[in-house]
C-alpha cells in the first residue's frame, strides 16, 4: 500500500497528489512515468511522474479526471492509501545537448511536459512553454511553468484567457518570424501533437512527441500500448511502454493512434458512469 | 490380475455449460477413483515414466501409496521432487512426458499419472493442518526476479534451506504466466495464491510492484542491498507480432493483453474496471496452449463464433492434448493449414468520426500444404497459390509466440545472452555474471510450466554450492 502524503486541487477536474514511493523516487527521470491501481478490483493506469524529492521518497502525480480510475483517485484523501504503485517505468526524456527548446502542452499534458521543462531549464537551456487550455477556468500549472521558461505564452480556445487560439498558432506566428529551436517537445491531446509536428516540418525542426496510448502492464509483456512508426519507408512496430513515451513525432502514424485511443470509449463512460453513481450513493 | 485398458475418465462439467462460465472444468478424481487409477500402474521395476519427468518425481512409489489411500504420504513423496504438483498436475503435457512412456501406454491407455497428482495435491491442500514450519535462518540474502513457477521453486527451495529470500515482481500479484496468462478455467488462481502463502510461510518475502532494471536494478540488489546471489525467473513475456498489414487495427490483440485483460484483471466479472471486447466473431491465431486458452477464453467471455487459425495441420498442434479436446467439444472451429496474410478494417471515408473506423472486419488468409519436412522433421507449411480467402470477424487474437524481455538484459552490464535475447547459462544455472543465475523460460524460450520449476530448482542448488563454499 502507498500513503498519500499531500493532495491538492489544480483545478476543478485536475488535481496533484504527493504518493510515498521511496524507491520510485529515488530512480525516476523527466519523461517516465508510473502505473497504479487505487483498490484491489482497480485498473492499472499510467500516469507521469511530474517531479519527485528522494529525501522525502515522495512522487508527485498530476491527473485530470476523465474516467472510472482517475474519478476513484479523485476521492483519495490525504493521510489514505492506494493499493499499487510501480515504477518509473519507460525511458527518460533525451535532454543533453539541447540548448534551445520549445515545449508546447495542451491540457493536462502540461503537467505530462512540466519536469521536462524543468530539468531542461535546470540544465541551462532556454526554454520557450506555449501552454494551452480550453478555457481560463482550467489552466494549470501557470507559475510552475513561469519559474522555469525564459518565455511563456498561455492559450486558451476561446479567448479567455491569454492568447486566443490553439497553441499552434502562437507556434506558426514565431517561427515565421524567424525564430528557430533545437527542438519542439510537444505533449497532450494526439490531433494536437499531430499538427504541432505538420508545424515543426514545416521549418525543418526536430519535434519529440510523447505518446500516451492504453497499457496494461508496462513492461513491455501485452503489447497493448503498440504504436506504428513510419521509418525509411519500412512500418516498425514499438512499445510506448519501453520504447517511449517519447518519440520522433515525424515517424509517427497518428491516425492509427488515434483510432487505438478510443478502443473502449463506450465500456468507459458505462464505467465512469459506475463510479459516479456509487460515490453519490456513498454520500446519500 | 488383469489389466484395465483404459484411464478412468475425468469428470468434467458440461461443455455447453461451461463455455459460458470461468469454472474448473476438470473437476478431479473422487478417492475411489483416484484409488482405482493406482491400481493399473504395474510398478514397472525400470519404471520409464520417472525418466520422461523433467524432475522426476518418484511416480510409481506415490501411486503405491495412493492404492494405499495414504495420500498424505504420495504428497510427500511427489513433494521431494516437485513445489508445485497442484499446478503440474493439471497442466502438465502428460502425455509427452510422464504418461507418454508409461510402458501400460505401448499396448493400452496410460496410467493418468497427471490426475492422480493433481489428486494428491488438492487432497494435501484441502486436509493438510500443519502449517510448514520456517527453518533457522543461515543469514544468506538471495533476491529472485520473478515469481512464475522458475522464481517460486528457486525461492521455495532455498528458503528451506534457511535462506533469506526475497521476491521481487513487476505485476501487483504474484505468480508469472499461472495467474496472468492460464485461464481460471483450467489453473484457478486459488491454487496459485495458497502456493505463494505456503513460501511465504517459509520466511520468503514478496515484493510485488518491483521491475528489476527500471526500480532497482540486478547491480542494486548485489552491492547495494546486501544480496550474495540472484536468481532471474522473469519468463518470456514480450509478445511477437506477424508484422502484416492492419495488426495495429482496434480488436487485434496479443494473447498475453487478451489473456491479462480476462485473468489477472477480471475482465469477464462485472465488477472489473478494464474492458475487453467481447461477443462477436473471434479469430484466434496459433496452435499452441496459448492460442487454446484465448480461443476459450473468447468462448467463454460471449463470442458467437471461435476460430483457431494454424498454418499446420491437426498432428502438428503444440496444445495439450486434452485442451485440443476440450476446445473441440466446446465448439471452437479449427481452420487448420490456413495463415493470415491481412487483417482487414473498417473504413468509412464518407465519414472520418465515424468511430467503427478502424475497427476489425475480417481476416484474410491462405490456404497452406505441407511440404518437405524441415531440418526438424516437422513438414513445413507452404502456400497454395491464389487461394485467398476471407473469414469475418471483429476480434483477432495473435498467440504466436513470445520471447523473453530485454530489460534486464539492457540494464545489466556482462550479462550474456544469445541471438533472440535468451539469457546464456551453464549446467548450474549461472550466467556470465559471478553469483547471478537465471532459469525458466528467460533461458530457453516458451516453455513448459514443469521445465522452468525444474530450472528453478537446479538454480537452488546452485546458489547453495556457491554460497556454501564462498
Ligand atoms: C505514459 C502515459 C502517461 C500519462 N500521464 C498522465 C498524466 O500525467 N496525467 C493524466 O491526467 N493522464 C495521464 N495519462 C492518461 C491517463 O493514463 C488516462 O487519463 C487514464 O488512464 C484514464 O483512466 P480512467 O479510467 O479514469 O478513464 P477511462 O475511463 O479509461 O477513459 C476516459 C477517457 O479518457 C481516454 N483515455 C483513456 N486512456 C487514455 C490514455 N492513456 N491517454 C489519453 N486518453 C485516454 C478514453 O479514451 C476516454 O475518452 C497518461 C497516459 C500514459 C500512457
Ligand atoms: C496462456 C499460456 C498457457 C500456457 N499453458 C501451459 C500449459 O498448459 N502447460 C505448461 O506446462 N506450460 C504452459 N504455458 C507455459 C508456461 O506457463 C511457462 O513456460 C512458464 O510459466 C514459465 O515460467 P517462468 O517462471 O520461467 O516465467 P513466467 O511464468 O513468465 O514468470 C515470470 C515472471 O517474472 C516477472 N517479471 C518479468 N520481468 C521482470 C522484471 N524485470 N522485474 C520483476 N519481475 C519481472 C513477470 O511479471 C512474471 O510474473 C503456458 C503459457 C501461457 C502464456
Ligand atoms: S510433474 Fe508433470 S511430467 Fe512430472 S509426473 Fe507430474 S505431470 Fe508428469
Ligand atoms: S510406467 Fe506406467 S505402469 Fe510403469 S510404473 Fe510408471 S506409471 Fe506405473
Ligand atoms: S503496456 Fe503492455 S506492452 Fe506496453
Amino acid at each position: 500500500m502507498y500513503k498519500i502524503v499531500s493532495r491538492r486541487e489544480l483545478n476543478n477536474s485536475v488535481t496533484q497528489l504527493e504518493v510515498l514511493a521511496p524507491l520510485v523516487a529515488k530512480k525516476a527521470k523527466p519523461g517516465q512515468f508510473i502505473i497504479l491501481r487505487v483498490d484491489e478490483v482497480g485498473e492499472r493506469i499510467p500516469l507521469t511522474v511530474a517531479g519527485t524529492n528522494p529525501d522525502k521518497g515522495t512522487v508527485k502525480i498530476i491527473f485530470q479526471v476523465v474516467g472510472g480510475t482517475t474519478e476513484k483517485l479523485n476521492h483519495v484523501m490525504e493521510g489514505e492509501y492506494i493499493q499499487d504503485f510501480v515504477g518509473p517505468l519507460g525511458t527518460p526524456s533525451e535532454l543533453d545537448g539541447l540548448n534551445k527548446v520549445c515545449i508546447v502542452g495542451g491540457g493536462v499534458g502540461c503537467a505530462i511536459a512540466l519536469p521536462t521543462a524543468e530539468a531542461l531549464h535546470e540544465l541551462g537551456a532556454n526554454v520557450t512553454s506555449i501552454i494551452g487550455f480550453r478555457n481560463k477556468d482550467i489552466v494549470i500549472l501557470e507559475d510552475e511553468f513561469k519559474a522555469c521558461s525564459d518565455k511563456l505564452i498561455v492559450t486558451t480556445d476561446d479567448g479567455s484567457y491569454g492568447y486566443h487560439g490553439n497553441v499552434t498558432a502562437p507556434l506558426k506566428e514565431m517561427l515565421a518570424a524567424g525564430e528557430t529551436f533545437d527542438k519542439i517537445i510537444t505533449i497532450g491531446p494526439i490531433i494536437m501533437m499531430k499538427f504541432v509536428v505538420e508545424t515543426a516540418k514545416e521549418y525543418n525542426i526536430p519535434c519529440t512527441v510523447s505518446m500516451n496510448p492504453i497499457m496494461i502492464d508496462g513492461t513491455g509483456m501485452c503489447g497493448g500500448c503498440r504504436l506504428t512508426l513510419n521509418q525509411n519507408g519500412k512500418r516498425v512496430t514499438k512499445f510506448a511502454c519501453v520504447d517511449g513515451p517519447d518519440f520522433d513525432g515525424y515517424e509517427v502514424d497518428f491516425d492509427e493512434a488515434m483510432a487505438r485511443s478510443v478502443m473502449y470509449s463506450d465500456f468507459e463512460k458505462h464505467a465512469y458512469e459506475k463510479t459516479c453513481n456509487l460515490f453519490k450513493k456513498e454520500v446519500q | 490380475m488383469a489389466i484395465i485398458p483404459n484411464k478412468n475418465p475425468m469428470p468434467v462439467l458440461d461443455a455447453k455449460l461451461r463455455s459460458t462460465n470461468f469454472e474448473e472444468v476438470a473437476l478431479g478424481y473422487s478417492e475411489s477413483t483416484a484409488v482405482a487409477e493406482a491400481e493399473r500402474c504395474i510398478n514397472c521395476r525400470n519404471k520409464p515414466c520417472v525418466a520422461a519427468c523433467p524432475v522426476n518425481i518418484q511416480i510409481p512409489e506415490f501411486i503405491m501409496k495412493v492404492k494405499d489411500r495414504d495420500f498424505e504420504g504420495a504428497y510427500q513423496i511427489i513433494s521431494e521432487s516437485s513445489s508445485l504438483p497442484a499446478v503440474c498436475g493439471r497442466v502438465c503435457p502428460q502425455e509427452t512426458q510422464c504418461e507418454g512412456k508409461c510402458t501400460l501406454g505401448i499396448r493400452f491407455e496410460p496410467v493418468a499419472i497427471g490426475r492422480l497428482e493433481r489428486f494428491v495435491a488438492d487432497y494435501h491442500l484441502k486436509n493438510a493442518k500443519e502449517d510448514p514450519v520456517k527453518p533457522e535462518s543461515n543469514g544468506k540474502k538471495v533476491a529472485v526476479v520473478g515469481s512464475g513457477p522458475a522464481g517460486l521453486t528457486c525461492a521455495g527451495d532455498l528458503a528451506k534451506k534457511g535462506y533469506d529470500v526475497t521476491v521481487y515482481e513487476a505485476l501487483h500479484m504474484a505468480g508469472g504466466v499461472l495467474v496472468y496468462g492460464i485461464p481460471e478455467f483450467r489453473l484457478p488462481i486459488d491454487i496459485v495464491t495458497k502456493e505463494v502463502e505456503v513460501l511465504k510461510k517459509l520466511g520468503v518475502k514478496v515484493e510485488t510492484n518491483v521491475v528489476i532494471g527500471k526500480t532497482l536494478t540486478i547491480d542494486e540488489l548485489l552491492d547495494d542491498m546486501g544480496f550474495e546471489a540472484v536468481f532471474i525467473g522473469s519468463g518470456a513475456g514480450l509478445p511477437n507480432f506477424m508484422n502484416i498489414p492492419g495488426e495495429g487495427l482496434k480488436g487485434v490483440y496479443s494473447a498475453n493483453e487478451y489473456l491479462t485483460r480476462a485473468n489477472l484483471m477480471k475482465a469477464y466479472s462485472e465488477d472489473a474496471d478494464t474492458p475487453i471486447s467481447k461477443g462477436g466473431k473471434v479469430a484466434v491465431v496459433g496452435g499452441g496452449n496459448v492460442a487454446m486458452d484465448a480461443a476459450r477464453t473468447a468462448l467463454r467471455l460471449g463470442a458467437d463464433k471461435v476460430y483457431i487459425v494454424y498454418r499446420r495441420s491437426m498432428e502438428e498442434l503444440p496444445a495439450r492434448a486434452e485442451e485440443v479436446e476440450h476446445a473441440i467439444e466446446e465448439g471452437i472451429d479449427f481452420r487448420l493449414l490456413n495463415n493470415p496474410v491481412e487483417i482487414l478494417g473498417y473504413n468509412n471515408p464518407e465519414d472520418r468520426r465515424d468511430p467503427k473506423n478502424g475497427c476489425v472486419v475480417g481476416i484474410k488468409c491462405i490456404k497452406m500444404q505441407l511440404g518437405e519436412p524441415d531440418e526438424n522433421g516437422r513438414r513445413r507449411p507452404v502456400p497454395i497459390e491464389g487461394s485467398e480467402f476471407i473469414l469475418d470477424v471483429d476480434t483477432v487474437v495473435m498467440a504466436i509466440g513470445t520471447s523473453p524481455n530485454p530489460l534486464i538484459k539492457d540494464t545489466t552490464e556482462g550479462l550474456e545472452v544469445n541471438r533472440w535475447g535468451g539469457i546464456i547459462v551453464n549446467e548450474e544455472n549461472l550466467t556470465s555474471r559471478e553469483g547471478v543465475y537465471a532459469g525458466g523460460d528467460v533461458v530457453t524460450g516458451a516453455a513448459t510450466v514443469i521445465s522452468a520449476m525444474g530450472a528453478g530448482k537446479v538454480a537452488a542448488q546452485g546458489i547453495d554450492d556457491y554460497l556454501s563454499n564462498k
